[in-house]
């Protein structure tokens, strides 16, 4: 029985390892709009009652949220897709960086490996110009044994250095989302 | 034919109403002021370390009022909008009215103008109602304050309800009265220690 387990899951799924690093770094709130490829992780938030997570009408009201949350005390993270981090810029730029938010982004990338929608494929170009245009850090995940590395240490650094930070999740690291799904 | 909404209620002042919601706050309530002419006028009534002044992000006082709610369940947390930036976040109304934070009290500064530019007219001046949008969100406790008295009564009832409050006033076209000093990183920080967040350096 144990042996079957060990099959189905010889390592921890990368939505798992998000879960558990954002609780040992005290991160309750979860404000999202949702893609396809979270629905797993999404679906474990909302069944842990250590979280308050739900959704948000866009992206910026989800980073306004969480800045009004970090100023009063409570850490927090934003899920959303490629397309969604493309409509903030203004918002990185007037709110985030400029007061000093340590705004935790998880971006759930489509656009590239596998894109069948155009649209997808040309926004997804503008994400990592618009991170790099205000010198934010950010990573792309791809391999799941560096994953909780990259996760604890990102956000310990956006904290400590109060500076937001992208962690953006290839489709290397989640399968992605394809045609046929 | 004119779909104009019928509005029964006086036309007043930002700086007065903001001075009279100040005037209120006795338990170190936070305020959050939206960009532009609501966080001037807050600033002008008298800065307090739990007032927080938005010098971009155009809408998002209220989504970062939630925040600040969700964060501090204890404290009375208002949040100063104007329609026009409201009117680029409609969709936070109903992530407001999901939620039911029982601590926050939302007021929209309503003159139909972008005033800062010029005064243009916003698209919803001639049509739309904020207040029957913020009701068709599911913020039901929302109302037009009929003058002065009644805001200031709205915003005392607000205090003691089990549900979050909006208010909308009509105001007119009037600049705001000072300019908040435009540094985000004192802003921020001086909100914190406001909050209790953070300990003076």
């Amino acid at each position: 029985m144990a042996v079957a387990e060990e099959k189905t899951s010889p390592e921890k799924s990368w939505h798992a390892i998000v879960l558990q690093t954002l609780k040992r770094n005290d991160i309750r709130l979860v404000p999202y709009v949702p893609d396809r490829v979270l629905t797993p992780l999404i679906k474990n938030l909302h069944a842990d009652p250590y979280f308050t997570t739900f959704a948000t009408a866009r992206e910026e009201e989800a980073v306004g949220i969480v800045s009004g949350a970090w100023m009063g005390g409570m850490r927090s993270a934003v899920l959303m897709q490629t397309s969604g981090f493309a409509t903030l810029a203004n918002v990185l730029a007037s709110l985030a960086v400029p007061y000093q938010i340590p705004l935790i982004m998880f971006v759930s990338e489509r656009g590239t490996l596998g894109e069948f929608n155009y649209g997808q494929s040309l926004v997804c170009r503008t994400m990592r110009p618009v991170l790099d245009s205000l010198a934010m850090e950010h990573h792309t995940a791809t391999r799941i044994d560096e994953f909780e590395f990259i996760v604890d240490r990102s956000i310990k650094q956006a904290v400590t250095t109060q500076a937001p930070v992208a962690l953006i999740l290839s489709p290397l690291l989640t399968g992605g989302k394809v045609f046929d799904k | 034919m004119s779909s104009s909404p019928v509005r029964n209620t006086k036309v007043m002042n930002r700086f007065d109403l903001t001075s009279r919601l100040v005037a209120k706050l006795k338990h170190e309530e936070a305020v959050i002021g939206g960009i532009g002419n609501t966080n001037f006028d807050l600033w002008a009534a008298g800065h307090r370390p739990q007032n927080f002044y938005m010098l971009g992000s155009m809408g998002l006082a209220f989504p970062i009022a939630l925040g600040v709610a969700l964060a501090q369940p204890d404290r009375r947390i208002f949040a100063l909008e104007g329609d026009g930036s409201l009117l680029m976040q409609l969709g936070s109304l109903s992530t407001i009215a999901t939620l039911k934070p029982k601590n926050l009290t939302m007021v929209v500064m309503d003159n139909g103008i972008y005033q800062i530019t010029g005064a243009q007219p916003t698209p919803g001046a001639a049509v739309a109602d904020i207040v029957a949008i913020a009701v068709a969100s599911g913020l039901t406790n929302s109302s037009w304050a009929a003058d002065e008295d009644d805001f200031e009564r709205l915003i005392e009832q607000s205090m003691s309800t089990t549900g979050p409050t909006l208010i909308g006033v009509r105001i007119d076209d009037k600049p705001g009265t000072g300019t908040t000093r435009r540094d985000p990183v004192q802003i921020r920080e001086r909100f914190m220690h406001g909050m209790g967040v953070r300990e003076p350096l």
